[in-house]
């Protein structure tokens, strides 16, 4: 907690998920998750359409290219922050990769409907901050920060 | 705002029902819950999908009617039938026959709901072309747009605002009999429905302010007197042919059966039936996993309308028999003349107007709230034991969990928490006997003979 940020005690939740690279039957069982819990804490819906988007952009990123992943996401109530952290090849040039239509995904990929060099530029127009890190030949780190607008 | 105060066709009949859990462990939206012996169901949970009736071993889910000599108070009593009618009865017994034993039962007009389906049809597909974002989905099933509605409000806005078959023939034919001369308090429309979503959709519409219909007429209870009827003529072999109504196109026949609507929209489109298929496929679509779709036909129950809860027949026999008919009408125009004629004033009518969100997911309207309330059921549900045994009157340990949260329970409804609070010596065995009582009803647990299943009950 911030000192001096709020009179009232600011609350916070977090959750985590483990993701197994390769297992593409399973991308999109962690988003489903954290869609569930925002639905029960009454985040608008345009507000998780976009933060779910994008947590699914990356959980399949993860199950394309990493060997295993981990997804925490941590919940407040003026923000959600998600760090999406893969043991991997790494993105040896982030600003090539966040171009629409790059791809290194193979064809085998490709052919399961994955891997149309969509998944950065999506992941980007959908969160409100997007922050990438990435270390070739041991992993990846990605956070995705989205701003929850004070209710009425 | 979230609207409230909605109207649901599925009532308990308090005193057939035995609180049996059949209806508790199929509701997709988990909206029943056991009180006092019986069922309970939550309204603003409830989209009348129909489910908790088909599993009720004694029957004691049914839907509300209106009473049939209700027509009586009209002049111009009108019966709108939908397809599926036709689909139950046995080869033998013509539509002509039909519709003509209807007006012997009363009504002055018989219409057919798929009459208007050809324009339906071609102003989704204009209104499918203008969506900014796809798929779009159809408005047809009331108990899909309900489901959206409560689960899935993302998806509100890729609802095509266009209306279904019930309500557009409804509108069409009550704009025709007015312009006969007929005074718009002298015509009476009735549904004959095969599912009790429809009944909810006319007694409270999903977008529009009022029905365009007056009243709905079980199909089962219809087909039963029609049949009858029917019978009875064969029997003294006076069969009169009745009177022909227009023919409907194939396409309009098989409307209402899965792959109705799919088959004829533009670009790839999906048929989906049965409401767990479409609650798992509206998930993966909410996360955006569901890529290049235009249309989305989703249906409540399996083989769609066949399958409507007050169907009678086989649902799989009644869509071979709807297919066989639909084969004998090919060359029949799929937008009838006398529609063309309306075509200006069925434009102005197809819009279903606004669709609200009813979110029944949130464990609070404040999201610190919610998040403290969560927090709350993380906690609970560290004690309780994940069997799901629904012993608590509550579907599963999550649901009892966020009832005690919503203080509509407590963690003493779990049989096995009482064990653990008994063997701790904080709850004694008589008072969780009516712990036990409340949830199940009065002496549940002495012997009784007469049960289901039990030594003196005969029924097979």
């Amino acid at each position: 907690m911030k000192p001096g940020s709020s009179l009232f005690i600011d609350f916070e939740m977090k959750f985590k998920y483990e993701i197994e690279g390769g297992n593409f039957s399973k991308a999109g069982n962690a988003s489903s998750a954290v869609k569930k819990i925002l639905k029960q804490l009454n985040v608008p819906p345009s507000i998780i359409k976009k933060l779910v988007v994008a947590l699914y952009e990356g959980e399949v990123n993860v199950v394309a290219h990493a060997w295993n992943g981990c997804i925490r996401v941590d919940i407040e109530t003026d923000r959600i922050f998600v760090s999406i952290e893969d043991e991997g090849p790494g993105i040896p040039d982030i600003a090539q990769a966040m171009q629409e239509g790059f791809s290194t995904a193979s064809q085998a990929v490709r052919e399961m409907g994955f891997g149309a060099g969509m998944g950065l530029p999506n992941m980007k127009k959908n969160a409100d901050v997007l922050d990438i890190r990435s270390d070739v030949g041991k992993g990846t780190v990605v956070e995705i920060t989205t701003f929850l607008k004070k209710q009425e | 705002m979230t609207a409230t105060g909605f109207y649901h066709a599925l009532k308990v009949d308090e005193d057939k029902c035995y609180g049996c859990t059949h209806c508790m462990n199929v509701c997709p939206t988990t909206a029943i819950r056991i009180k006092n012996g019986v069922a309970n169901i939550r309204p603003d949970w409830c989209v009348d999908c129909g489910e908790c009736m088909r599993a009720c071993p004694v029957d004691a889910i049914f839907v509300e009617q209106d009473d049939f000599n209700r027509i009586l108070d009209y002049k111009c009593r009108v019966a709108l039938v939908p397809a599926v009618l036709i689909g139950q009865f046995p080869e033998k017994v013509t539509e002509a026959e039909i519709f003509s034993v209807m007006r012997e039962l009363g009504f002055t007009h018989v219409f057919q709901t798929e009459h208007t389906s050809g324009l339906i049809k071609r102003t989704m597909i204009e209104a499918a072309r203008e969506a900014e974002e796809k798929p779009v989905i159809s408005s047809f099933c009331p108990a899909i747009v309900r489901l959206i509605q409560i689960k899935f409000p993302a998806l509100l806005d890729q609802v095509l605002p266009v209306k279904p078959p019930i309500d557009a023939s409804a509108v069409y034919f009550r704009k025709r009999l007015e312009d006969e001369g007929y005074a718009p308090e002298e015509i009476g429309i009735f549904y004959v429905t095969p599912c009790a979503a429809k009944i909810a959709a006319v007694k409270s519409p999903v977008g529009e302010q009022e029905s365009p219909l007056d009243g709905v007429i079980n199909m089962q209870f219809i087909y039963n007197k029609i049949y009858k009827l029917i019978k009875s003529r064969h029997e003294t072999s006076s069969i009169s042919p009745g009177e022909m109504l227009p023919f409907l196109s194939p396409a309009a026949i098989k409307y209402s059966l899965t792959g109705g609507e799919a088959s004829h929209m533009e670009g790839r489109c999906l048929a989906i039936d049965e409401i767990h298929n479409v609650i798992e496929f509206l998930e993966k679509l909410e996360n955006d996993e569901i890529d290049r779709v235009d249309f989305l036909e989703l249906r409540a129950c399996d083989q769609s309308c066949a399958g409507g809860v007050l169907v009678g027949g086989n649902r799989f026999l009644t869509t071979e028999r709807l297919n066989k008919r639909a084969g004998r009408f090919k060359g029949v125009a799929d937008i009838p003349g006398d529609i063309k004629a309306y075509t200006h004033f069925m434009e102005q009518n197809l819009d279903i107007g606004p669709l609200e969100p009813r979110s029944m997911m949130a464990l609070d309207e404040d999201m610190g709230e919610a998040m403290r309330k969560m927090q709350q059921v993380r906690h609970l549900m560290c004690f309780l034991p994940g069997i799901d045994c629904a012993a608590c009157g509550a579907p599963n340990c999550q649901s009892l969990a966020e009832d005690i949260v919503r203080r509509e329970s407590q963690l003493s409804a779990c049989v096995f928490i009482q064990r653990m609070m008994e063997k701790h010596r904080k709850l004694s065995g008589e008072h969780a006997l009516k712990i036990i009582e409340k949830i199940w009803g009065a002496n549940r647990l002495d012997k009784d003979c007469d049960k289901k299943g039990a030594e003196n009950n005969t029924e097979v």
